[in-house]
């Protein structure tokens, strides 16, 4: 970019500033105040070292919750970035039906989740839709939201709401891609399978880290649907880390969750460094 | 094709699930529902997506009976109201001063408003609370209100569309201009509607649905928005819980079919790049 004076430089800054006030008054200035009160005691805010961090690391319902949140993550992430690919690929030759069949997609992203926990009730209660339809075909029934299922109904509605978002960010991808690769491969006689493995998805390596840390971070809104479907203490296999934090919460032990969102905050951290390490490879 | 067409019906079927319980008179959806709503029942709820008699009892009921369902209406707008306002009014700028400007310090702000973008609630939750507690904003809408305007993301999709224009374009704009914000608003905002209006919709869709901010924030219950309190409505009173849902559903539904076009470009943009 053009280099400009240095009176017209400050106007930038001047743009920022009140955003940035914001952000100084509501997140950064008063992180730093939990980053202090992670290393001291909630009530007489006495000095403590690491004493919270060794709470929160030993306390067990921390260890269920960073598990289930971690197993979520492993099994939602690649499922979902697999599926919204296929169908991003799918949808990739523009046709009228494809046009309606990505925005069908698309519409969960509008439903509230406070409209939707509803369905989820009739069809996951115990004499529920669901199980009636089992039943009907002789099946046994299943205990969707008391059993280790209700982790799946969570996955479930995680790529129910999250498909037409990442089948957009695939699209984009995908069309930034230029035909004359394609055409010089079709000329040197490769199949259409070559193609997709040789060149689609090298060029989408960009893509698919952008695709990932945003679904990641999307992956925590989950937490409304169990929250709302399940209450505080949900099945012990959808028991998020989210979970945790709001119990911590009501309960005041602002201790623990000081040290938690610091843990948590570098623990994303290190996942952004990733995707940056991801970007120089473009 | 045929397929995905299928799977694209089977999406969008919880929404005409609610629809047609929406529609349905209420002793017919007693009568489906009767399994799960009664004790010790060994038969399976049941369902019809075609209404034997249709009516609009229930819409009416919920209207005339549940003076909080306004109120808590009401609450949603003023919230989503509020924040989108504030998106605009504080992130444009930001986005503008990103997108065509090098300040001092633009490259570390830049990342830090990635990072902050990226956070998910839980990791700010207690700071804003500390916050929000000394200015004493807590259980006020403002509590909701005021750290979703200074959400980052909206700045992220704005300066997509900003960083855009040419610089031509602006170039010579700066001989007509008086100063640098008549360039900003009668060049960058015109030019850049489309990245506003993105942000807008996306930011519209996430305000709408609030559930852990107002859960933290608002101890008083009458403050709550609809997505808080619609499930408090159990499936007991069926009638007005499907009414409920589908007039929490119908806003959205229209800003997602009037802005369809802008919520893709708006996703395309929250890839993060530079």
């Amino acid at each position: 970019m053009k280099r400009r004076v240095k009176r017209g430089e400050w106007a930038g800054a001047l743009f920022l500033l009140p955003s940035l006030g914001g952000v100084l008054v509501f997140v950064l200035v008063p992180f730093v105040d939990v980053i202090r009160r992670s290393f001291a005691n909630a009530i007489t805010e006495e000095w403590v070292g690491l004493k919270n961090y060794g709470d929160v690391l030993a306390n067990p319902a921390f260890r269920l919750a960073c598990w289930n949140t971690l197993r979520f993550s492993a099994v939602c992430l690649p499922a979902l970035l697999g599926i919204s690919l296929v169908i991003g690929v799918i949808l990739q030759k523009k046709t009228k039906l494809g046009d309606g069949v990505k925005t069908a997609f698309l519409f969960p992203m509008a439903i509230p989740v406070a409209s939707v926990v509803l369905v989820w009730r009739v069809l996951f209660e115990k004499q529920g839709l669901l199980n009636g339809l089992l039943n009907s075909w002789g099946l046994s029934t299943v205990e969707w939201m008391d059993s280790p299922t209700a982790f799946w109904v969570l996955v479930g509605s995680y790529l129910w709401k999250n498909l037409g978002y990442d089948v957009v960010l695939w699209m984009a991808g995908l069309s930034s891609i230029s035909n004359a690769i394609y055409e010089a491969a079709r000329i040197d006689g490769a199949g259409e399978w070559t193609i997709f493995r040789r060149i689609t998805l090298p060029c989408l390596l960009p893509t698919l880290f952008t695709v990932s840390v945003l679904s990641l971070l999307n992956s925590f809104k989950v937490f409304r649907e169990a929250y709302l479907v399940a209450g505080d203490y949900p099945h012990r296999s959808m028991y998020l880390l989210q979970h945790l934090f709001n119990n911590w919460f009501r309960d005041l032990s602002f201790d623990r969750m000081a040290a938690g969102a610091v843990l948590t905050a570098m623990v994303i951290l290190c996942l952004i460094g990733l995707l940056r390490k991801g970007f120089d490879r473009e | 094709m045929a397929l995905l067409a299928g799977l694209a019906v089977l999406v969008c079927s919880p929404a005409v699930i609610l629809v047609s319980g929406c529609i349905m008179d209420g002793d017919e959806l007693r009568l489906y529902l009767s399994p799960v709503l009664l004790e010790n029942r060994t038969s399976f709820a049941s369902w019809s997506l075609l209404p034997q008699t249709p009516s609009l009892r229930s819409v009416v009921e919920l209207l005339l009976d549940s003076p909080e369902f306004f109120h808590m209406f009401w609450n949603s707008i003023a919230i989503t109201g509020g924040i989108l306002l504030g998106q605009l009014l504080v992130g444009a700028p930001a986005a503008w001063g990103f997108a065509r400007y090098r300040f001092p310090l633009r490259g570390p702000l830049f990342t830090l408003y990635l990072i902050l973008m990226l956070m998910p609630f839980q990791v700010t939750m207690l700071s804003s609370y500390l916050a929000l507690d000394r200015m004493r904003l807590n259980d006020t809408l403002w509590a909701v209100i005021l750290p979703g305007a200074f959400s980052t993301f909206p700045v992220f999709i704005m300066y997509r569309f900003f960083r855009a224009i040419p610089e031509a374009i602006i170039e010579s704009a700066r001989l007509d201009a008086r100063n640098a914000f008549q360039i900003f608003w009668h060049i960058g905002v015109p030019l850049g509607s489309a990245g506003i209006v993105s942000a807008l919709v996306l930011g519209f869709l996430e305000s709408w649905n609030l559930i852990e901010q107002p859960m933290a924030f608002l101890k008083n219950k009458t403050l709550w928005p609809l997505s808080l309190y619609l499930p408090n409505i159990g499936l007991s009173d069926a009638g007005p819980a499907f009414a409920g849902a589908v007039l929490t559903l119908a806003p959205a539904f229209l800003v997602f079919l009037s802005g369809r076009d802008h919520l893709e470009q708006g996703i395309v943009a929250s890839a993060v790049k530079e």
